[in-house]
């Protein structure tokens, strides 16, 4: 291995490589290509899984939301059209029977009339608890979203969809701290957020649960529960477990699949991780299958060329060589060439997904965000592109360790 | 130890050589035991026409070939059938070569070209330069130093080879027809450059199948049929001697 830090060593490498330019050139393109490929395909799965994470990521994804609706079965004396109506014992029942569950957070909503001044509309008001916060991070512009103590207290403060703002606010009025009138009541602007391009709130207005449930004269019943489980939960069958529980209680034929209604998070989100992965793999083929067309190029090459430099091996041998320095020399020829190649392929690679993200912009909706190859992917890479190299050098460098010098000589 | 008496005088013995080549299945019969004594210093041509067996014996002295049968001694150490890598040790420190078509290394330029020995040696980049201008400016071709072989002229192009075969300060210079691709008149300064080389102490074997070449070292040994049918001074050896 000692030849492998001796100068001389490269200095005889760069020389038949510098002057060996038009098959330096061609042997680079093959392997750049590959390697460029799969930084690039790499970059942009990282990047529409960042585009996915961004619309999925904020949510909790082992969470199902269940609310009730009317049956489409008459069971146990009940005609069927009876209308589900999931109360907050219906929680406590849940969190009971299932361990698996880690939250549940209920909301109720209604639509309700709310103002600014003279601006004024009918929007949806939310009662919910500050727990929503873990299902679905809120993305906040300004201020921030309901707390404990806003429930416990029962204070007027509401948090605002960004679009509710703009329509109840002149453009660049900073809103917290303003109060607004919800149900002719006074509510004070703690927060605004974003809404994401997947989302659980249909808008637009939320208050505190206990507030909402004073301001509304509601009582136990609830209109949507938010059902978080712990890590590892099978959030399908805990969905079916949660469904078959709460049809029980509110005496709902088993089979009636009308009577609760359900968004099942964790389903989407499998679909959305396999459709990535599909993506991954395929482009991990595309990439290492043209990787290694590319080292065999340079295989191929070299063994070209060790036929073209016969002679030149045989003077080498003649003055002084031994076999074991050719074999080397063109073991390293392959392996410079790779690494060159490899390394222009990443950069090349790198140049292009700036400019992916630079056309993509960074705009909420956009398919992808932030195209990036990790380190390690990187150097994984390389490192196997040496290696493949070394070994497909071998196989020339074999061929021109067999070369007698005699027969390298001989004058026609 | 100092005054130890020099038991190989010979720097090149051959005895009962003999060497085949198979051919398909049948054994072509190059050398028929050969017998040859250099001594050190000696200015040797071998002669013959075309397949007289000349190279395959310039082979076997200088290491490229393993014979067959009977004894080879290169000063004073008995080669016998040995592995690749012995061979490219002992070629390297004894053994200069010259090849009638140069073999210079098309995209080294001359110095470079020079050095390589050199750097098989083990010998560091400095010093490899410094011996290589060295040996360039020997042969008269200092100023050349960075052209390409491409760049020269035949003449040139054999002057460097030579330079490269004498970089490792070798014991015997074994050239095959060097000047077989030159015409006459640098034929004749090549052999001049040989010549002085050869006064300097250096043991030379030339193939050659130019008798006006071969008159101008100082032995002549005919090769016919793989058989040696004559071995003489010459008269420029004679005139040497007389004087
Ligand atoms: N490697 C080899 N394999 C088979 N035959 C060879 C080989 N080398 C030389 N010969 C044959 O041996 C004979 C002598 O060749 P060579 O020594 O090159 O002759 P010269 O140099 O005197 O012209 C020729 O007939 C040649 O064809
Ligand atoms: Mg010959």
């Amino acid at each position: 291995m000692k030849f492998l830090f001796d100068k001389d060593t490269w200095q005889e490498i760069y020389g038949a490589i510098r002057k060996n330019k038009g098959r330096t050139a061609i042997t680079i393109i093959g392997v750049m290509w590959g390697i460029f490929l799969l930084v690039t395909l790499l970059g942009a799965a990282r990047g529409v899984e960042n585009g996915f994470n961004r619309m999925f990521g904020s949510f909790a994804t082992n969470s199902v939301f269940v609310w009730g609706r009317a049956t489409s079965m008459p069971f146990k004396g009940f005609q069927e059209g009876k209308r589900v109506r999931l109360t907050l014992s219906d929680i406590d029942a849940i969190e009971q029977e299932l361990p698996e569950i880690m939250m549940t957070v209920p909301r109720i909503s209604t639509n309700s009339l709310c103002s600014n001044g003279f601006k004024a509309g009918t929007f949806e008001v939310f009662g919910d608890y500050s727990e929503l916060d873990m299902v679905q991070k809120k993305n906040l512009v300004y201020g921030r979203f309901l707390n404990k103590t806003d429930i416990l207290e029962k204070r007027k403060v509401c948090v605002l969809e960004e679009e509710t703002y703009k329509q109840l606010f002149d453009k660049d009025e900073y809103p917290i701290g303003t109060m607004i009138k919800i149900n002719d009541t006074n509510f004070k602007i703690v927060g605004i957020y974003k809404k994401g391009a997947v989302s659980i709130d249909s808008a637009e207005i939320h208050i505190g649960y206990s507030i909402f449930q004073q301001l509304y004269n509601r009582g136990e019943n609830i209109d949507y529960m938010f059902v978080t489980a712990n890590e590892g939960t099978d959030i399908v069958q805990l969905e079916a477990d949660i469904k078959l529980l709460l049809k029980n209680i509110h005496k709902v034929h088993p089979e009636d699949d009308r009577a609760l209604g359900s968004f099942n998070m964790g389903k989407e989100m499998e679909k959305v991780t396999s459709f990535l992965t599909g993506m991954q793999f395929m482009t991990w083929f595309i990439g290492i299958a043209t990787l290694i067309a590319g080292v065999f190029a340079i295989g191929n090459i070299l063994l070209i060329t060790v036929k073209e430099r016969t002679k030149e091996i045989g003077v080498r041998r003649a003055l002084g060589a031994t076999p074991r320095d050719i074999r080397n020399q063109i073991v390293m020829e392959s392996v410079f060439l790779t690494s060159i190649a490899g390394m222009l392929g990443i950069i090349f690679g790198g140049i292009v997904l700036v400019i992916i993200d630079s056309l993509v912009g960074d705009e909420p909706d956009a398919f992808m965000v932030n195209p990036t190859i990790n380190i390690p992917i990187v150097l994984i890479a390389l490192v196997t592109l040496v290696t493949l190299g070394t070994l497909i050098g071998l196989i020339p460098a074999g061929i021109a360790t067999r070369i007698k010098p005699i027969e390298a000589l001989r004058e026609e | 130890m100092q005054n130890k008496p020099r038991d190989n005088i010979f720097m090149i013995k051959i005895e009962q050589l003999h060497k085949s080549y198979p051919i398909g299945k049948e054994s072509l019969h190059v050398l028929k035991g050969i017998n040859l004594e250099v001594k050190e210093g000696e200015f040797v041509s071998i002669m013959g026409s075309s397949g007289s067996g000349k190279s395959t014996m310039l082979n076997i002295i200088g290491l490229l070939d393993d014979h067959d049968k009977g004894k080879y001694t290169l000063d004073g150490e008995l080669i016998q059938s040995m592995d690749e890598v012995k061979g490219a040790k002992l070629r390297n420190k004894f053994l200069g070569f010259v090849f009638q078509s140069f073999n210079l290394i098309a995209y080294k330029n001359a110095w470079e070209n020079v050095a390589l020995p050199l750097y098989y040696k083990g010998v560091g980049r400095k010093e490899r330069k410094i011996k290589a201008m060295e040996y360039l400016d020997k042969v008269g071709l200092k100023p050349w130093a960075n052209h390409l072989p491409n760049e020269l002229s035949g003449g040139q192009k054999q002057r460097v080879a030579i330079a490269r075969a004498l970089v490792t300060e070798p014991k015997v210079i074994l050239a095959d027809e060097p000047t077989g691709a030159l015409d006459s008149e640098t034929s004749d300064s090549v052999m001049k450059l040989l010549r002085g080389i050869n006064d300097e102490g250096m043991t030379i074997v030339v193939i050659t199948h130019e008798h006006d070449i071969a008159e101008l070292t100082d032995r002549i040994v005919l090769l016919k049929d793989g058989q040696i049918l004559s071995d003489e001074h010459t008269s420029t050896y004679n005139n040497k001697i007389k004087k």
